[in-house]
């Protein structure tokens, strides 16, 4: 962590209302990310200038109603008074034109900085929401070579990342604050954006459009390794998915290809190939489920399969009222997809 | 005390100047303007966002909608020509002159009916069947209400309403039925004649 | 020859006889008094407030805590787009035509607007549109896009209740109000103002509505357009919106946008305006720099028009775009400052008398400059990629939706009821409730700037409690229940000051412009003898003299206790648009229902069209046909010379 850094989850903290809220995983005048960080820097540039202003108004207002307290209740004939104009000139005019137009060009300094990337993109990944979570893909150099998964992207430290964003249904938009701020994913057009980590870690991220029911539980989370750890995953990514092997896992197997599971959702290596829901041929490696909802545990995985609707009321998956047995054996299989 | 403000005399009704009825009906045309600017705003703006040929069909036949055109201009001569009668005090001219103004605005719907009958797309067919339907039907709206309009100031005409000093409500359905006309030349050059200069 | 008559011997019985309304049913539906057209709109607006508050308290509850469930996510959506909704259509701009309506005509020396029945039209379809759109909630069928509807969720894919249906046809039928009123206001400045009252002494007041009313015929428009292309593609089978078949999301975001901001300066400056008459009166000097306060009015509403985009900015839009309407953002901010300082520099250069209408503009003095500032950064389009849709702009748009519009709006209450109803209201009371709206509104709102610093996301109707957005949201919820308290003050003030209120007299606030000319509450006819203007501040010209601004040496002064006397029928002067010559004798209409059997055939078409009960629609169409021709039919004709 930088000492920028340092400084932004450290006054983030304090303005995080003086001490009355924790520093979220959301915090926007924290940063890491090279674009998160430029934005950061005009955001505080943007917010102590403010401040200043908001602050002079206030005492002149105040010191305005402090002159008048001395004087006699009485004395309140009408008179002309100075034609006061240098006020307007001087505070009207002149010091906020200085102030903007610096910002102005802060602005469009920023703009630029952030605009693309260095180098060329260590990756391309492709993005495309859904009503409510988000599909996450890498390709390869075929179609058996393409990583598909949802709502985590995995990226290496140090790298830029180009993203694609797409949309399957409305208009979502895609956010990691400490990385990159919002980029919309609109129908019928093709957005990209970059990011670049500077760190390892988990960045946090949600949509920032109002996209239906379920608008709350769209969140997306950003992991940053090292190249090497990076290229594993991949590489385990595109590998089928784990053979169920001994009787319980294949039980748990019968049950998702019999109970509708299949329908909507991809296993690959073997028959599920729905295209509704998130692929789950590597479910277990990842760390949430249902778009940062809840925890990646068992328990919650069995919870959200019979209770979804309760959940996450509105969204396409259902409450699937599978016996308890079959429940364990099903959340047991699922548990082995890593 | 009696003091004298103005030295002149101030007469009971318009004659010098405009009446708020003149303005009410010029600002109302200025807001229609500005939604007939938006329709055609909509119409340039998914032309140039569309990857498809814009129109899909091929650009549009000009075989009724340019003789069309003529008919509304004639009909927009037809009422200037009316009510410059009424201004001279000739009550038969402004009765003649919204007479043809209106038998030529009909024929213009007519036309355009005919016309919407033999395009090769329907108002769901793409975006662009639906921006030419919503816009001449917009169009074709005004039209109507233009020649209602007429109805009204040809009874009132033909009561004796209306004097040489006094036609507010003649000088106010012309400027609308001007402005339809004016309109309908943008629409035009729009939907029928744009697509065949790119 | 014009001449003038005494107050005293003014026919004042004759004009009773001729401008009151008429007694029973007739007259509460025919009425065209423009005071109680105001009075009317001012009530019904305070009735949207009342409902849109309670739809926001009721979703403070629910994000006082994590993880609440109080309401389901259906119902917290209908809730916020109804209370967005409510509050920017049915009550921000409302309030400030009904003050608009009431005022005018006596600041401007009138004794009705331009189009008394369009007054009385623009009234009745703005309840009834606001009916309509609240017969969606009742049914339990509310908008749930958000105050902006953005496509494709507005669509019947993914949206097929009536709600938006709803939304659309609401939305048009308000326009139908807001237009016809806009037309009237810009047809009163021009011809009905007192003889003498130039463009260099018009209330700035009168600037801010004539702007806003200009605004609103060339952009309100686009909204018009774009909700009939909602409509079409929801229930016709076109397409506009949806980028599979040729249309596109974004066209919806445009039309939007170039109505939606213009809208904010809709039901800003004419607020602004109100400030601008209120802190002179109460600093006992005119204000400062009024033609730059004048200019800078018209110069906001100027490029109002040109700076819609930066509401779009995280829509992958090219460069050089978003840096033109960055630039445009920053510049509209000088207008602003130089308003700011001439309040500040009136109070300062004056001797300013705390009453209660002065706490509200100083309290609001510091809340515009705090929900200026907050949207002056969004105008850096990479912090705003940050703070867009996140509690920050939720923050900034309550700072100036609530910091800029109700905060005016309650000082312009105190300030006017004494006119309205000829009582004060009560001063304790007063500065009780500005205090209490003052610090509840900070305490609920400030820390939404946080919330959104911390990452939390506009219309979410939950967030778990790992957020850590707990303790921002508790303390948002209690001072938005201590804001609801100050404005339950308000109302208890205004029903108690109707009882019990001192008596105001003409011109409580020894005020300097002319609505303060006339007894309280006014006669109908306003003014007995119409006034001639030779000022600004034509009541502070016996303090003033000479140095009345607007005055020109030699002209004289102003007349105000005689005036032309005009009493035969309804009649007042038809005067010049710039320098307000008197022209003509006017004869204005007499009651009618027109307008309010207008209202409700159109009311009738509107469920007509929602409900596919297409014979409905048809009648009432066929209904405003026949009220159309039956309010053209000329009037009997009188000419002559009057005056």
């Amino acid at each position: 962590m930088t000492a920028a850094s340092r400084t932004g989850r450290a006054v983030g903290l304090a303005l995080g209302a003086c001490g009355l809220a924790g520093c979220g995983p959301l915090n926007v005048l924290a940063r890491d990310g090279v674009t998160g960080s430029s934005e950061t820097s005009l955001g505080w540039f943007l917010v102590i200038v403010s401040c200043a202003v908001v602050a002079i108004v206030t005492m002149l207002v105040l010191a305005a109603w402090a002159r008048s307290r001395g004087r006699r209740a009485r004395d309140d004939a009408v008179f002309a008074g100075s034609p006061g104009l240098p006020w307007i000139t001087w505070g009207g005019i002149i010091i906020p034109a200085i102030v903007l137009v610096a910002a102005f060009l802060f602005t469009l300094g920023t703009l630029d900085a952030v605009a693309a990337p260095e180098r060329a993109p260590a990756a391309i990944v492709q993005v495309i929401g859904h009503q409510w979570w988000w599909e996450v893909r890498y390709e390869g150099a075929g179609p058996s070579q393409a990583v598909v998964t949802a709502n985590e992207i995995h990226v290496p430290v140090g790298e830029p990342v180009r993203l694609e964003l797409t949309t399957n249904d409305v208009i979502h938009s895609f956010w990691v604050p400490e990385l990159a701020g919002k980029r919309d994913l609109i129908p019928g057009q093709t957005n990209t954006t970059w990011i670049e980590a500077r760190h390892a870690g988990v960045f946090g991220g949600t949509c920032g459009e109002y996209c239906g029911a379920q608008h709350a539980h769209m969140q997306l989370r950003v992991i940053a390794e090292p190249p090497g750890t990076f290229q594993q995953w991949l590489i385990d990514q595109r590998a089928p998915a784990a053979q169920a092997n001994d009787p319980s896992t294949a039980d748990g197997q019968r049950v998702f290809m019999t109970s509708g599971c299949a329908n909507c959702h991809t296993i690959r290596g073997t028959g599920a190939g729905g295209a509704v829901g998130p692929d789950l041929t590597h479910v277990a490696s990842r760390t949430t489920i249902a778009a940062g909802t809840l925890p990646n545990t068992k328990g919650n995985l069995m919870g959200w399969i019979v209770a979804a609707q309760t959940i996450k009321p509105g969204s396409d998956m259902p409450s699937i009222p599978v016996p308890s047995r079959e429940l364990q054996s099903l959340a047991a299989y699922l548990e082995t997809l890593r | 005390m009696t003091t004298t403000a103005y030295d002149r005399t101030i007469p009971l009704g318009v004659h010098e100047g405009r009446a708020p009825g003149w303005w009410a009906m010029v600002w109302t045309i200025a807001t229609e303007a500005a939604l007939f600017a938006f329709l055609l705003f909509s119409f340039f703006y998914l032309g140039s966002q569309s990857r498809s040929p814009w129109p899909p069909s091929g650009p549009l036949s000009l075989r009724l909608a340019l003789p069309d055109t003529f008919i509304l201009v004639l009909s927009s001569l037809a009422y200037a020509w009316g009510e410059r009668g009424i201004r001279a005090g000739h009550r038969a001219r402004l009765q003649a002159g919204l007479a043809i103004a209106f038998i030529l605005g009909l024929a213009f719907i007519i036309i355009q009916r005919i016309e919407w009958s033999q395009q090769p797309f329907g108002p769901g067919d793409q975006a662009f069947g639906s921006l030419f339907y919503t816009i001449t039907g917009f169009h074709g709206a005004h039209v109507i209400v233009g020649l209602l309009m007429n109805i009204l100031v040809q009874i009132w005409a033909a009561r004796g309403t209306f004097t040489r000093e006094s036609h507010l409500a003649v000088t106010n359905a012309g400027m609308y039925w001007h402005f339809v006309d004016i309109v309908w030349l943008f629409v035009f050059a729009s939907l029928y004649i744009s697509p065949r200069l790119g | 020859m014009a001449t003038l008559a005494p107050l005293a011997t003014a026919p004042v019985e004759r004009l009773h006889e001729t401008w009151d309304a008429r007694p029973g049913l007739y007259g509460i539906l025919g009425t065209v008094d423009h005071k109680t057209i105001g009075k009317r709109y001012l009530v019904t607006a305070l009735v949207f407030l009342m409902l849109g508050g309670l739809e926001a308290l009721i979703m403070r509850v629910q994000l006082a805590h994590s993880d609440t469930h109080l309401l389901s996510p259906d119902a917290y959506n209908q809730l916020f787009s109804m209370h967005g909704i409510t509050m920017i259509f049915w009550y921000a701009s409302p309030i400030l035509s009904g003050f608009s309506n009431y005022i005018w005509p006596l600041m401007l020396g009138s004794r009705d607007m331009a189009y008394p029945r369009v007054n009385a039209l623009s009234y009745w379809t703005f309840l009834a549109s606001g009916i309509f759109i609240y017969t969606a909630l009742a049914i339990g069928q509310a908008p749930n896009d958000g105050w902006f509807g953005y496509a494709p969720m507005s669509l019947r894919a993914y949206n097929p209740g009536l709600n938006m249906d709803f939304y659309a046809l609401g939305l048009i039928f308000l326009t139908v109000s807001t237009t016809v009123g806009a037309i009237n206001f810009i047809g009163t400045v021009m011809k009905m103002r007192a003889p003498g009252m130039s463009l260099n002494r018009l209330p700035i007041f009168v600037y801010g509505t004539m702007t806003v009313s200009f605004s609103i015929l060339f952009s309100l428009p686009a909204l018009t357009a774009g909700s009939v292309f909602l409509f079409f593609e929801r229930r016709f089978g076109m397409h506009f919106f949806d980028a599979s078949q040729g249309g596109s999301p974004l066209l919806w975001q445009h039309l939007f946008w170039i109505l939606g901001h213009p809208w904010v300066y809709v039901i800003v400056l004419p607020a602004m305006g109100m400030v601008s008459e209120m802190i002179p009166t109460f600093s006992r000097r005119p204000l400062v720099g009024y033609p730059y306060v004048a200019l800078s009015t018209i110069a906001t509403g100027l490029i109002g028009f040109g700076v819609w985009v930066h509401h779009m900015f995280a829509t992958g839009l090219p460069a050089v775009s978003m840096s033109f309407f960055s630039g445009a953002s920053f510049l509209i901010t000088i207008p602003s400052a130089i308003a700011v300082f001439a309040w500040i520099a009136t109070m300062w250069l004056g001797r300013p008398v705390w009453r209660t209408p002065m706490l509200f503009c100083a309290g609001f003095v510091v809340l515009f400059v705090i929900g200026g500032v907050s949207g002056v950064v969004t105008a850096a389009v990479p912090f705003d990629w940050q703070v867009t849709d996140t509690y920050f702009v939720v923050a900034h748009l309550h700072y100036v939706l609530i910091g800029i519009n109700v905060f005016p709006v309650i000082g312009a209450f105190y300030y006017w009821i004494p006119k309205m109803t000829g009582r004060m209201m009560n001063e304790t009371l007063g500065k009780w409730n500005f205090w209490t709206m003052f610090i509840g509104f900070n305490l609920g709102f400030f820390p939404m700037h946080i919330a959104g610093l911390l990452g939390m996301p506009r219309r979410v109707y939950t967030y778990p409690a790992s957020s850590g957005w707990d303790t921002v949201n508790l303390i948002t919820t209690i001072g938005a229940f201590l804001f609801a308290i100050g404005v339950l003050l308000f109302v208890i003030n205004v029903l108690v000051s109707l009882r019990r209120g001192a008596f105001a007299g003409s011109n409580p606030w020894e005020a300097g412009t002319l609505e303060w000319a006339m007894e309280s509450p006014p006669p109908p006819y306003n003014f007995a003898v119409l006034p001639i203007i030779r000022s600004r501040l034509p009541l502070w010209e016996d303090q003033l003299g000479d140095e009345t601004p607007g005055m020109i040496p030699g002209e004289g002064h102003s007349h105000i206790t005689e005036g032309v006397v005009l009493a035969e029928g309804r009649e007042t002067f038809g005067t010049s648009p710039l320098e307000a010559e008197p022209l003509h004798v006017l004869h204005m209409p007499e009651d009618s229902l027109f307008p309010f059997l207008l209202a409700v055939a159109m009311l009738a078409t509107a469920y007509g069209l929602v409900f596919s009960q297409w014979w409905l629609a048809i009648v009432g169409g066929l209904g405003m046909l026949a009220c159309l021709v039956g309010w053209l039919w000329p009037r009997h004709l009188v000419t002559g010379e009057r005056a």
